[in-house]
């Protein structure tokens, strides 16, 4: 390295970095915390002059809140059941993809197109694919003309068309909807991940499994998972950690009522529940919300930690 | 002695066959499943275009056509309009380009200082940065969506761009690949008697051309995505940027809405999206992928 | 340009807070390299050399001394001001940019008067190409040549803005044995050539020896000797350079002096005039031994080599430092290669005595 007499000129270089993250990042990590433990602040009564305590009681409130356990629940269940679904078929295509030469190439293109979608314009088409069509908010007298594209295709297989996100459709439904959307848009990330990865490995571990008369189901167990080990570690905490900021995705399949006509709010979600504080003013709440998700993000992402540190081959 | 030799023969034969068959079946299954997952990905694009192009009566039949009996172009046409996709269209280029460049030039600058310049506390700032990547976006939101407010930013262009300009992540992104350029390329350009800024332009930028169009693509297609913050803090006509407006101006998802018109319209919002990925497919994927194994 | 350094010591501080060893690199160092000459900095890795030259360079400040082109002092000078052009191990070539873009660059820097025109810089990156005959490649990227052309255009950038010094920072060592051989020539053209003076570093004895005007052998950040190639290699001033200077390497024996006789073993194989009593290094170069049936050192043999037109015969002896000695012997001389043990003569001039403890040499004159 040069020596050089001139170091200020480093801060010149980081100068407009620094202010910005001081304004839009430094504060709100001071003033979020300052806010969370003033017990019930809300923005426009503080600008009026009005003081608050100190204590927890957000936290106390934020917990106790049934809308906030139902949002706990959605996320947490969101996410147990996508991450390990979406990771597991990653990796099947990951690998079959690698051990394959013809159509490789586009393959791995069309695998890789959810990625540069529009989570809301294709929660859209999403919703359109499951909706019943013609039950004008799915009440009673309404008469039902096409059951939907995911419902004909039911139906053609001999099964039965299911009210998946309309009018009276059932948590399991909408559950499995938001499933197959979050599946559908994690995949990309994970698959290229996960290529990268095996296309890394050295090609002499599998020459000499060959050799030695390793099984297909051998070589993936003993050779593919421990050596892609990391990347999957990275794939699964990455996945986790956006999984509990899952947001848009239901509100392109259900719009902004976060849930089935009749039961507005029953998909919401720990983030929905911040933004919801945020909009009725009540940055106390919202504050509290935000430290409690960052405290969760933060457990799993360490537990994952520590599990792949057992796990991970290297 | 024969028969040993016969029977080590025939063994040779058939294991020659039972390997062959096996390695067939194994490809026939890779290739079966491969070809399903892309279907499944494949299908809501398809059944959006498809559904774009239906008239709404066609769309509602009991038995879905799997093209259109007869292409309607006008529901394009119609989306554009009844969405005001225009202006939206206007308002989200303005504030990706802007914000794009402002960002690169914030990012080069603060990457460079980072890679390839000494000061007191460097290691120390730049882990306190990379730290604040841990916290959840939301946490900021709360106390922006003020500052924003008290600002008077409310509804205007600078709401939308400022606060997102600087991004730890590609700061990291950029500095990684600076620091790969060897350490003698910015001796010689000293000895040659090149500015530290020269340096940066006409050596440091060059050569990490990739990684700045992977910065610029992402960045656009961040801008291009945007819905949360814009929604909170800029949803007003001038200004309301092109997700916010899908989403606005076909609130039902469900029941019967005009599909047909709010299919077009996600095409016509999707579509910039997938011209970038087309054409510049190769840096977006390097892009993602950095940012995977360096991470 | 002379260039002299006096007293120069760099001291790195230590990594971290906690382990606070500095580190001297180079120590107390004085070097006056003389106008238009070739000087080869040499010694074994980490050996406080590659610091001497970015010192030189300015891209490094000494922490004491000073360093002095002519009689300008520029210890506190930035190297863009110094005038000189430095090449690189791995060439440091600006991958992104052609031939004659990287030759040009140099010239770009140049600000106000020094600054030539368009054309003239052009004339000179030509100029620069055509003497390290690189003219025909000035639209190629670095990639698309090979190592030796690579090294040919670093070196063109290095002199296209006229340095007064020339810096080579192991200029050779990326490339393979046979091209080695010809650039180290087209190194020594070059310099004679546009008689710029002109300091290498390398790690290569070989290398040095073969084209230095000067070789200057450090160790451990301290100087150990300076002087034309053949006079250090037959003169060294201690044992750490007669054993760096050399292939195959000097022998080293454990003996002693005794009465003017120097002994290794129990065998006296030289008389000389005057040498104190006392335990000593006794290293002979490989060519100094002299085949002979009733010569004074006896050895185990080995084996024999025979190599065109000399031969090598390895042999213990029990006094050796090293496990077996080496002997380079016309390979007209007869040996009986099933022999138990083989004699030598030694040649008075490729012995040399070295005090056991500083190591330094005992200088002798033959009786």
């Amino acid at each position: 390295m040069v020596e050089s007499k001139q170091k200020w000129k480093a801060w010149l270089y980081l100068a407009p970095a620094i202010a910005l993250l001081l304004v839009f990042t430094v504060w709100p990590i001071i003033n979020t915390v300052r806010m969370a433990f003033l017990e019930g602040y809300r923005g426009l009564e503080a600008a009026n002059g009005q003081t608050f305590q100190i204590g927890v009681e957000n936290f106390v409130k934020v917990v106790k809140y049934k809308r906030f356990l139902s949002c706990l629940k959605n996320t947490v269940l969101l996410c147990v059941l996508t991450v390990p679904i979406s990771s597991f078929l990653a990796l099947l295509v990951a690998v079959f993809l690698n051990s394959i030469k013809w159509l490789q190439k586009p393959l791995q293109t069309v695998f890789f197109l959810p990625y540069v979608t529009n989570s809301i314009a294709i929660g859209m088409v999403f919703a359109a694919m499951f909706n019943i069509v013609g039950s004008f908010y799915g009440t009673e007298n309404e008469i039902v003309v096409t059951a939907g594209i995911i419902n004909n295709i039911i139906e053609f297989f001999g099964g039965k068309a299911i009210n998946w996100i309309n009018y009276g459709s059932s948590y399991i439904a909408n559950i499995t909807v938001m499933v197959i959307y979050i599946v559908w848009n994690a995949l990309p990330f994970k698959i290229l991940i996960l290529l990268g990865g095996l296309q890394s490995i050295n090609k002499q571990y599998y020459e000499a499994a060959k050799v030695d008369g390793t099984s297909r189901t051998r070589i993936f167990t003993r050779i593919t998972v421990p050596l892609l080990s990391p990347m999957l570690a990275y794939v699964v905490i990455t996945g986790f950690i956006g999984g509990f900021k899952e947001y848009t995705s239901i509100i392109g399949i259900f719009g902004e009522s976060m849930g089935p006509a009749d039961d507005a709010g029953r998909l919401n979600t720990m983030v929905g529940f911040i933004y919801d504080a945020i909009e009725s003013n009540n940055q106390g709440r919202a504050s509290a919300a935000a430290l409690i998700l960052f405290v969760i993000i933060l457990a799993v992402t360490l537990i994952n930690l520590q599990v792949s540190k057992k796990s991970v081959h290297y | 002695m024969d028969g040993i030799k016969v029977m080590r023969e025939r063994d040779i034969g058939s294991a020659r066959s039972h390997q062959r068959i096996v390695g067939i079946a194994a490809q026939a299954f890779c290739y079966l499943f491969l070809i399903f997952m892309a279907l499944v990905v494949l299908f809501p694009f398809y059944w959006m275009i498809n559904s774009s192009l239906k008239s709404l009566a066609e769309y509602k039949q009991s038995v879905p056509t799997f093209w259109p009996n007869k292409v309607l172009w006008s529901n394009y046409a119609e989306a554009f309009s009844s969405a005001s996709l225009g202006r939206l269209f206007l308002n989200t280029a303005y504030v990706g380009i802007v914000s794009t460049l402002l960002s690169l030039v914030i990012t080069i600058l603060s990457a460079f200082a980072f890679a390839r310049l000494e000061f007191r506390g460097k290691d120390l700032l730049f882990s306190a940065l990379l730290a604040t990547m841990m916290i959840p976006g939301e946490l900021f939101t709360i106390t922006n969506y003020s500052t924003v407010t008290m600002l008077g930013w409310r509804n205007t262009y600078t709401v939308l761009i400022v606060p997102f300009l600087v991004s730890v992540f590609y700061i990291y992104l950029l500095r990684q690949n600076f620091l790969q350029i060897p350490n003698e390329l910015y001796l010689a350009a000293k000895v040659d008697g090149t500015s530290d800024f020269k340096y940066l332009c006409k050596v440091m930028i060059p050569l990490s051309l990739p990684t700045l169009i992977s910065i610029t693509i992402l960045k656009m297609m961040g801008a291009w995505n945007s819905y949360i913050w814009p929604r909170l803090v800029a949803n007003d006509e001038a200004h309301r940027l092109i997700t916010n407006g899908l989403r606005n101006a076909f609130t039902d998802t469900t029941g019967d809405v005009n599909y047909p018109v709010q299919m077009a319209a996600v095409a016509l919002v999707s579509a910039p999206l997938f011209l970038v990925f087309v054409f510049l497919r190769k840096y977006i994927m390097k892009g993602v992928s950095r940012s995977g194994i360096k991470g | 340009m002379k260039v002299e350094l006096r007293n120069i010591t760099k001291v790195f501080p230590g990594r971290s807070k906690k382990q606070n060893e500095e580190v001297v690199a180079v120590d107390n160092c004085s070097i006056t390299i003389p106008d238009g000459k070739l000087i080869g900095l040499l010694g074994p890795s980490g050996c406080g050399k590659s610091t001497t030259l970015y010192m030189i360079c300015g891209l490094q400040k000494p922490t004491k001394g000073q360093i002095f082109f002519g009689e300008d002092d520029v210890t506190e000078l930035a190297p863009e001001n110094r005038g000189v052009g430095l090449v690189f191990q791995n060439y440091a070539l600006y991958p992104h940019l052609t031939v004659k873009q990287n030759i040009l660059f140099p010239l770009q820097n140049l600000k106000g008067e020094d600054r030539p025109s368009k054309e003239e810089m052009l004339k000179r990156a030509y100029e620069t190409a055509k003497l390290v005959q690189i003219s025909e490649l000035m639209d190629r990227k670095p990639s698309e040549l090979s190592g030796g052309q690579q090294q040919r255009v670093a070196i063109a950038r290095a002199l296209v803005k006229m340095p007064r010094v020339l810096l080579l920072d192991e200029p050779l060592s990326n490339l393979d044995a046979r091209l080695r051989l010809q650039t180290r020539e087209e190194i020594r053209r070059i310099q004679r050539e546009t008689k710029i003076t002109t300091v290498f570093v390398t790690h290569d004895q070989d290398e040095a020896m073969s084209i230095s005007d000067y070789i200057v052998v450090m160790k451990q950040g301290v100087v150990q000797q300076i002087g034309k190639p053949q006079e250090v290699y037959d003169d060294p001033d201690n044992l750490f350079v007669a054993k760096f200077l050399g292939t195959p390497p000097i022998n080293v024996f454990s003996g002693h002096i005794k009465d003017n006789t120097v002994f290794i073993g129990g065998e006296g194989v030289l008389r000389t005039k005057s040498a104190p009593d006392g335990e000593v290094y006794i290293g002979v170069r490989p060519e100094g031994f002299i085949l002979n049936d009733s010569g004074a050192l006896g050895c185990e043999l080995s084996r024999i080599e025979v190599m065109g037109r000399d031969m090598s015969i390895i042999s213990k002896n029990d006094a050796s430092v090293n496990e077996t000695i080496r002997s380079i012997i016309n390979s007209d001389i007869k040996a009986d290669p099933g022999a138990k043990t083989v004699r030598f003569d030694i040649k008075p001039h490729k012995l040399f005595l070295f005090d056991k403890e500083s190591e330094k040499r005992i200088r002798f004159e033959v009786e």
